[in-house]
């Protein structure tokens, strides 16, 4: 291999571990960047400290694989270049710019492999920027690294398979549930015995979330539509219709989402080409299967190139891994590659499946009230977002963010242009699809205006 | 189908010059056509600095930058918003004395004008603007020079021309314009074509086209100005600030957020596309947290650029064609085309509809550029001017 600079890889979840296995494995030396405390991504993430939990208590079902991802990981350690607490907030051309130890530091690549994983997608409703609500991950990122729960009784909501796992993860940790309210219908669950025949482990697991929430006395309901949270100052009870009722819970906290969106703002900055994917609605950097992109020598990995699970990160880390070894000239074995395609496409079935069975609410716009402040940041409320669009006629993304300030805040749209995007193709009658993307721009998450120039 | 309008004047790019110009046009009873190849006000005239200052201008510049003064404050009037704009003085800081001997020098020139600027030397400067700290020589402050949303503004004054009855084509490309005998034919878009009596060519960075086309191709080169933005903090800088030699200007939004640049990015393999730099950004940073110390704990959230025309005098073009009757340009503002484009589309407005301007704009002509050595055409501007 005629390579003078090491690969790079950004992400240390299933992906990123995974891809720095398998090229450690073929006599490379990678640098691994991330942003976390510990490496394990989200689903793997791990406590600050250890405190004495096992890791059946943090992972449940998936002990084994969190188990065997640290562990593989940690024996890694003396073969790669890790840096931890360093957040990747540029690329510019062939340089990443990165903080770390509150410091400015560029490292040249030739080769980098994205597995930036995703964080939760959001839609607003009235009170959702009230203390005590939160997304889905954010209240199992509490339980998971710091063994707390985000309030004493806390309602479940939206939908997607985090709902039920991280409704269920707190019961276990002996916190209370006051309820699991899904935004879906409970016939669109039916869907998930055809996905019987693509995992059927993860099938009966995710199925037995629902019976045990249930066998411990924990209210579940379906086709519910929240209309607001009640409370002030900070969240003391949520509103929300099922069939024409409306009904009041009383909780303390609220965790809710509505599945996943990819972290795709590195692949935007290293100049991948991008698609629109009707299932996820949103843009997805374009790969081949082994997820090589347009941009020459940027590989992606995991649920940053489009969201299918942990165990197809695992996998896609590798084979991003092994075409960035084939792409630089050694040889690998087709027969690996082949099998891991196929295992990949396997996975993206059984994702067809799930979005089926937790649906996107796609009434969402034609219920929610003017006041609702869609942009949390920037305070902007969906009427002023709609009074922009009429009175610009606008149609594209940018120029809505540009003239409403949606999206330009703290978050720079990556919690509210979801939203936003829905609000723009409802309101004038135009596919998302249709209405282009926010354009990245560096840095990808806030920095310290203190930043200084580190080194290389 | 092919698309024919026909108007009297045809502007081709819905920058703040030409959509000003065409809200000035229709005011003045014309039939007015304007295409723009983007949005109206996305470019340079969306993502300017947003400062609106006459305070550093050459003297050449200042009759049209007072023509402007007296347009800024009617915003509510002309376009239905005030687009922000407040008078609230801008400041401009010497970093090293023979920095702030210029600028004793710059208030003596520019005495006649009225700009009523105020000098201080570093120690006044505190005290008068105590929020101020670091390295400071001296400063100048200009107390009715001021700042405004470049992001509203720009695209209010298209919406304006468009309620005053021009027709405005957004994502509409002007491919081709040719004299005929009575006056331009142009195709734009995917098929529209046009017929006027005037043309207009103020299409920023990308006007060398068109004068090219009119065999009178300007030095035109393209600089990406830098900039930064913090998140909202507590209101507490109330003017706009700039220092003599451009690295570093700041102001902070009614909203609360820090806007600063200095340095300039780069463009993108499309070079209509543009990103900060870097290096450029993080001086900026540093150079903040020098002047404001109250900004330590303070997060930036996002740095961009944007694709601004520059000439080698560090003058635009503006007036008649020196090749083309009918034909007007407007165009390479240098970094400094906010402030000025409500003016130039008022003179644009004077020039078709009597042929003259009371502003002087001699200077602006692009026949400065007619017999000049195609070396020198190369030449870029200096790459230290000022931007805001
Ligand atoms: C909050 C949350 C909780 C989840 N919990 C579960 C669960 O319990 N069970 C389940 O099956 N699935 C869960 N998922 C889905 C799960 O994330 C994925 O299936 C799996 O973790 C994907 O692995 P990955 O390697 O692609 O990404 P991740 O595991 O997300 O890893 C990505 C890593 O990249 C790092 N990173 C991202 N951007 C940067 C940057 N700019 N600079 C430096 N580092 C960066 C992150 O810190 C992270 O460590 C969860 C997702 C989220 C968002
Ligand atoms: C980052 C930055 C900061 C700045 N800060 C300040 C400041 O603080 N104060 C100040 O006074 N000035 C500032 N400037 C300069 C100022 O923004 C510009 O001088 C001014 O906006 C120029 O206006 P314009 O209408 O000529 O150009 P633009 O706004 O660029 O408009 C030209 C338009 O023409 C269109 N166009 C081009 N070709 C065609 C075609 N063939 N067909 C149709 N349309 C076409 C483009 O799409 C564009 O919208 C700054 C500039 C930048 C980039």
């Amino acid at each position: 291999m005629n390579d003078t600079l090491p690969p790079v890889i950004v992400g240390a979840g299933p992906a990123g571990i995974c891809a720095a296995k398998t090229l450690v494995a073929a006599g490379l030396r990678p640098i691994v960047i991330d942003e976390g405390f510990r490496a394990g991504g989200q689903i793997y993430r791990r406590p600050f400290v250890d405190d004495g939990r096992s890791a059946t208590d943090l992972y449940g079902s998936e002990a084994a694989k969190a188990t065997r991802l640290h562990r593989e990981f940690d024996g890694l350690l003396p073969s790669i270049d890790y840096m931890p607490q360093a957040l990747v907030w540029n690329i510019a051309g062939n340089e990443l710019h990165l903080m770390a130890d509150g410091k400015h530091h560029q490292i040249g690549f030739q080769n980098l492999i994205l597995s930036t994983g995703a964080t939760d997608r959001i839609l607003p409703f009235p009170g959702w920027t009230l203390p005590g609500v939160y997304t889905l991950g954010a209240a199992q990122t509490a339980l998971k690294v710091q063994g707390c729960t985000i309030g004493r009784n806390v309602v479940f909501l939206g939908s997607g398979p985090l709902l039920y796992l991280v409704a269920w993860q707190y019961v276990k940790a002996g916190g209370n549930v006051a309820a699991v309210l899904d935004t879906a219908p409970f016939s669109a669950k039916l869907n998930l015995l055809s996905a019987f025949r693509f995992d059927p482990r993860l099938v009966l697991i995710g199925m037995s979330y629902a019976a045990r929430l249930v066998s411990r006395g924990v209210k579940i309901r379906y086709n519910v539509r929240p209309t607001r949270v009640d409370g002030s100052q900070y969240v003391e009870g949520l509103s929300f219709k099922s069939g024409t009722k409306v009904h009041s819970i009383a909780c303390d906290a609220i965790a809710y989402g509505f599945a996943l969106r990819p972290e795709t703002q590195l692949a935007d900055l290293s100049g991948c080409t991008f698609r629109f994917d009707d299932r996820d609605r949103t843009w997805l950097p374009v790969t081949d299967e082994a997820g090589r992109t347009s941009s020459q020598g940027v590989y992606l990995a995991g649920d940053g190139s489009g969201i299918a699970g942990a165990d197809a990160a695992e996998i896609s880390g590798e084979l991003a891994a092994l075409a960035l070894i084939q792409d630089s000239g050694t040889t690998v074995d087709p027969g690996r590659m082949s099998a891991l395609v196929k295992a990949r496409r396997r996975k993206a079935g059984l994702r067809d499946i799930l979005e089926k069975a937790f649906p996107f609410p796609d009434n969402w716009f034609d219920q929610i009230p003017g006041y609702t402040k869609l942009c949390r940041c920037e305070e902007v409320t969906v009427s002023t977002v709609i009074d922009t669009i009429n009175g610009g006629e606008l149609r594209e993304l940018n120029r809505l963010k540009a003239l409403s300030r949606s999206g330009m805040g703290r978050c720079q749209g990556r919690m509210c242009s979801a939203a936003m995007a829905e609000v723009l193709s409802a309101t004038q009658h135009l596919k998302l699809a249709d209405i282009g993307r926010l354009r990245a721009q560096a840095p990808v998450k806030p920095l310290p205006l203190l930043l200084q120039e580190g080194g290389s | 189908m092919i698309r024919r309008f026909s108007a009297d004047v045809a502007i081709v790019g819905g920058g703040l010059v030409g959509s000003s110009a065409a809200l000035a046009l229709r005011k003045a009873g014309l039939s007015v056509i304007l295409m723009d190849k983007g949005f109206c006000g996305a470019q340079a005239s969306g993502v300017n600095y947003g400062g609106v200052r006459r305070q550093g201008r050459s003297v050449a510049q200042l009759p049209l930058s007072q023509r402007a003064h007296q347009i800024w404050p009617r915003l509510k009037e002309l376009i239905g918003i005030d687009g922000e704009y407040q008078r609230s003085g801008h400041l401009k800081l010497a970093r090293k004395p023979e920095d702030f001997a210029r600028l004793e020098q710059y208030a003596e020139t520019v005495k006649p004008f009225g700009l009523n600027l105020e000098l201080f030397t570093g120690a006044m400067a505190k005290t008068r603007f105590p929020w101020l700290s670091g390295n400071v020589a001296g400063a100048s402050f200009c107390p009715d020079d001021g700042q405004a949303n470049p992001r509203l503004v720009s695209p209010a004054f298209a919406k304006a021309a468009r309620d005053a009855g021009a027709i405005v084509l957004e994502q509409t490309a002007v491919h081709a314009a040719v004299r005929t005998s009575d006056g331009f034919a142009l195709q734009a878009g995917t098929d529209c074509e046009i017929t006027c009596h005037f043309l207009i060519n103020s299409a920023g960075a990308w006007a060398n086209k068109i004068a090219t086309d009119f065999d009178e191709p300007a030095p035109l080169s393209r600089i990406y100005p830098s900039m930064v933005v913090t998140e909202p903090l507590a209101l507490r800088l109330p003017v706009s600030l700039g220092e003599e030699g451009g690295g570093f200007y700041c102001r902070q939004v009614q909203r609360g957020n820090y806007i600063m640049g200095g340095g300039r990015g780069y463009a993108l393999i499309d070079p209509d596309f543009s990103r900060p730099s870097t290096a450029a950004a993080l001086a900026v940073m540093k150079r903040a947290t020098t002047l404001f110390p109250h900004l330590a704990g303070a997060h930036v959230i996002r740095f961009w650029s944007g694709t601004e025309g520059q000439l080698p005098d560090n003058n635009p073009v503006i007036g008649r064609s020196g090749t083309t009757p009918g034909l007007f340009h407007a165009f390479g503002f240098c970094g400094a085309g906010f402030q000025v484009a409500p003016a130039v589309g008022a003179i644009l407005c004077d020039l078709v509809t009597s042929g003259e301007t009371a502003t002087p704009i001699a200077a602006f002509s692009i026949e400065r550029f007619h017999n000049m050595p195609p070396q020198h055409n190369k030449k870029k501007g200096t790459h230290n001017e000022m931007v805001e």
